[in-house]
């Protein structure tokens, strides 16, 4: 029977093998930042040149880019194994099927931390956003949301990668589940930008750290019934 | 037979609660003749909800017992649940119109959740109608119901932070239509039409259930044949012909 050590062992080797490729190919990381990139943009042209205007929507639109430009990395991942059977080749090995899970969640993590980041950097430079000055709060958000939104897209696109109309299925199933995320992480940026006034940003975090709990052990315990067919 | 007795009772107490809430309840004094709506309302809400809890619980057997017959309660139990979740949100709407001033409040914490909830099962049903194996499609299923009947109680809570102006719960709390100082014809019809409603949805949850089974062995049965048909020696199967 393996051990929580050896499952984590199984998951980093998971997750190292999907970086490796990652770095080689570079399939999820780059294609999604200029996705983001371009979303932030026509958000721009959306909300009009009013400068104020945008710097007032600016934690929500870096959310919102941030949650499309996951979905894609995440499935980007997925698609991965895919490509040779890989997937059903996993799935033969005697080795948990939570490890699995959380293996490719942790690679859909570290894509995601990444692009967080710079998906944070360039709201702060499109939006005229005032990042430093709260670096730390927002970092932290970052951090929270990459996970939330690692652990749920890597179950959906698990869900979603052997069916027909994946490209369509993997939003319509993955955004609902993501509402309060996103509402959490909007809210602990906008607090977090503004200096905290009300004292909230505390309780928004704390909602990101008990979704992001609650998806986690709920993919790890699910995700295994869908290698079986 | 005895189901369509059951429908029968059902669909009479539906039309008599239906004349009692709209022609013999008072108004009321402070909403007008708009809270009628509450009525049939708050009785789809709660049908809504208690479909998607039958859903997961029947998903949950499923990927215990492997029976597809539990597999048939959680699709009629997402598919009827849409209906009275969509029908409860519009009902919500044509109350809030006169009341609100607004079809739409973002700030209510419970329409917003509605709304979402409808999105994760329809959702969930179009996911359904992709798969074509039975088996994997009720085992799809069944995780991704589960998944989002934990998300449920999280995108509540978290929309209920936003602070909301809606009533808060009627039945749940006591103050409100338990309180004896509520007037009994109001809370009498509300559990009348709750009920009615609840006879009504027991009612196509078995027939629904009934559908289900029946497309099941219809799919069983095609299939059968085409593995008969493929096995068969077949007129034009005849060996292909050598070129040249």
């Amino acid at each position: 029977m393996s051990s929580l050590r050896d499952e984590a062992q199984i998951a980093i080797a998971i997750a190292r093998k999907d970086a490796v490729a990652e770095l080689r190919g570079r399939h999820a990381t780059v294609s999604t930042l200029f996705f983001s990139a371009v979303v932030l943009l026509l958000f721009g042209f959306a909300l009009g040149p009013d400068s104020a205007r945008l710097a007032a929507a600016a934690p929500g639109l870096l959310w919102l880019a941030v949650v499309f430009a996951g979905m894609l990395a995440v499935s980007r991942l997925h698609l991965l194994e895919t490509d040779d059977d890989a997937l059903e080749q996993l799935a033969l090995y005697p080795i948990s099927r939570r490890a699995i899970y959380l293996g490719k969640a942790l690679a859909g993590l570290a894509v995601m931390v990444v692009l967080g980041l710079l998906v944070l950097g360039a709201v702060g430079v499109l939006f005229a956003v005032d990042i430093g000055a709260a670096w730390l709060p927002l970092v932290t958000t970052v951090l929270l949301g990459a996970v939330g939104i690692a652990a749920v897209g890597t179950f959906y696109a698990g869900v979603t990668v052997r069916l027909r109309a994946r490209e369509v299925m993997l939003p319509l199933l993955m955004l609902p589940v993501l509402a309060p995320l996103l509402l959490g992480a909007v809210k602990a940026t906008a607090a977090a930008l503004a200096g905290d006034p009300f004292g909230e940003l505390g309780a928004w975090l704390q909602l990101l750290v008990a979704f992001d709990v609650i998806m986690v052990v709920a993919g790890a315990a699910t995700y295994g019934y869908l290698l079986e067919d | 037979m005895k189901t369509r007795v059951l429908g029968f009772v059902a669909l009479v107490a539906v039309a008599v609660m239906l004349i009692i809430a709209l022609f013999i309840v008072p108004a009321d004094l402070n909403q007008g003749d708009a809270q009628r709506i509450m009525y049939p309302h708050v009785a789809s809400a709660w049908l809504g909800y208690l479909s998607f809890g039958v859903t997961a619980l029947a998903g949950i057997g499923w990927l215990w017992k492997r029976d597809l017959r539990l597999d048939a309660v959680a699709l009629a139990g997402a598919e009827i649940g849409v209906i009275f979740t969509a029908f409860a949100i519009w009902g919500g709407m044509m109350w809030g119109r006169p009341i609100w001033g607004v079809f739409w409040q973002w700030e209510d914490p419970r329409l917003t959740t509605t709304a979402l909830l409808l999105a994760l099962y329809v959702g969930y049903l179009l996911l359904r109608r992709l798969t074509d194996d039975p088996e994997r499609r009720a085992t799809r299923a069944a995780i991704v119901g589960i998944v989002a009947a934990v998300d449920i109680p999280i995108v509540h809570f978290s929309v209920e932070w936003w602070r909301g102006l809606h009533q808060t719960a009627t039945i749940g709390s006591p103050d409100r239509v338990l309180n004896p100082a509520a007037p009994m014809a109001f809370v009498g019809t509300l559990l009348g039409m709750l009920a009615a409603f609840t006879l009504t949805w027991l009612y196509l949850m078995i027939r629904r259930y009934q559908l289900a089974r029946a497309e099941l062995a219809r799919e069983e049965a095609v299939r059968r044949q085409r593995i008969q048909a493929a096995r068969a020696p077949h007129p034009s199967a005849a060996p292909p012909e050598v070129a040249r």
